[in-house]
């Protein structure tokens, strides 16, 4: 019985450590994390907005930065504008088609530290059924023992999209032809 | 035959009150359907790309209006005799006209619904502005535009098939339904 007993120990322990200690899973339960975006108007000003419904995780070992991984899907109808008609127009075919694409993803595939405790993360984003390899300027804005009993790691990251390279061709005019992404996110470790 | 000088309808024909509200929203079927159809159209650099979404809403908040005045109209005061034909089509006659008042509904409740889903109101011409509800469901400009373009696109081929039938009592059946909605009377 003691032999099971401590077997069991062991193997919960070693189940539980290594292999898990860098592993997160973004907090968007909590909503400590957003996917925002700005783009032009008219060269006037800014529009932003967000997407509220995604879901992720990502792996980040100080020891090893260069194995960093992230994984997202993104509810691509939580598109929200702060304005019920336009984003009605944004989840139709004219932009995201939200009907046929309705989730977008990013895998990443590579990160290069940069030393300064930031660094660029490479992956592939799937975005109205185009993929491409983007990068994404990262920052890595802190970590630490939550108030609750668990422990926590937060990035901020940076990126373009050409609306044209994924295939979103609907003339907003020239200076509106990039959306400048701007992302949050913060893991719960598991 | 000569035209009545009633308001109010009687049991032998329609007054001008429900006839004029009649033809008012027969015009607004015929004009907001393709103009709704034209809107979804625009370009955003084009110049009616404000304006006519503006006319659109105005004019069928207005409409709105008209209809609930109409149905009140309709309830005190009654439609006139319906004109004799076979049981059957008697039947079919009061399903249509009662589906075109469920489709009116419809078409322009669920259209407010689209404008206001994120609670701001509807300008009406400048004129007046008509309030937001709280949401129904979530992203209620999407559930509510897809049942706005069924539901409008439902009254305009049922408003054809009524317009087809009103020719049919008049060229065919030779009765009076139609010269009675345009005011006219056997002396």
């Amino acid at each position: 019985m003691k032999k099971l007993i401590s077997a069991i120990a062991l193997a919960a322990t070693a189940a539980a450590t290594p292999a898990l200690a860098d592993d997160y899973q973004i907090d968007t339960k909590g909503a400590h994390a957003s996917i925002n975006f700005k783009i032009a108007h008219l060269g006037t000003s800014w529009l932003l907005g967000r997407f509220n419904t995604f879901s992720g995780d990502f792996s980040f070992d100080n020891d090893d930065p260069s194995a960093a991984k992230i994984a997202l899907e993104i509810d691509t109808a939580s598109i929200d504008s702060n304005h019920a008609e336009r984003d009605k127009h944004l989840r139709s075919d004219e932009f995201l088609h939200v009907a046929k694409y309705p989730k977008a993803t990013f895998v990443s595939t590579g990160y290069q530290d940069n030393g300064n405790g930031g660094g660029t993360l490479k992956g592939d984003l799937t975005l109205h059924g185009v993929t491409k390899n983007i990068e994404i300027d990262v920052e890595k804005v802190g970590e630490g023992a939550d108030p609750w009993g668990g422990y926590r790691m937060g990035f901020a990251g940076t990126t373009e999209l050409k609306l044209k390279d994924f295939g979103i061709n609907y003339n907003l005019g020239p200076a509106s032809e990039t959306v400048y992404m701007d992302l949050h996110i913060e893991g719960v470790r598991k | 035959m000569k035209f009545t000088h009633r308001i109010l309808n009687d049991r032998a024909g329609y007054g001008w009150g429900p006839i004029l509200m009649h033809w008012l929203i027969a015009l607004a079927i015929i004009g907001l359907y393709p103009l709704g159809l034209y809107i979804t159209d625009l370009t955003y650099y084009d110049p009616d790309y404000r304006i006519m979404p503006h006319w659109h809403k105005s004019i069928g908040l207005l409409v709105l209006g008209l209809l609930a005045l109409r149905l009140a109209w309709r309830m005190i005061n009654r439609p006139p005799q319906p004109l004799p034909q076979p049981k059957l089509l008697t039947a079919a006659t009061h399903l249509v006209h009662n589906l075109l008042y469920l489709l009116l509904i419809v078409v322009l409740v669920s259209g407010y619904l689209i404008s206001t889903a994120d609670g701001r109101a509807i300008d009406v011409f400048n004129w007046f502005a008509v309030p937001a509800l709280p949401a129904l469901v979530e992203n209620q400009e999407d559930v509510a535009g897809a049942v706005h373009y069924y539901s409008a696109t439902a009254l305009i081929v049922l408003s054809a098939l009524h317009a087809l039938a009103a020719l049919k009592h008049h060229f065919v059946n030779k009765d009076d339904t139609l010269k009675r909605m345009f005011g006219l009377r056997k002396a």
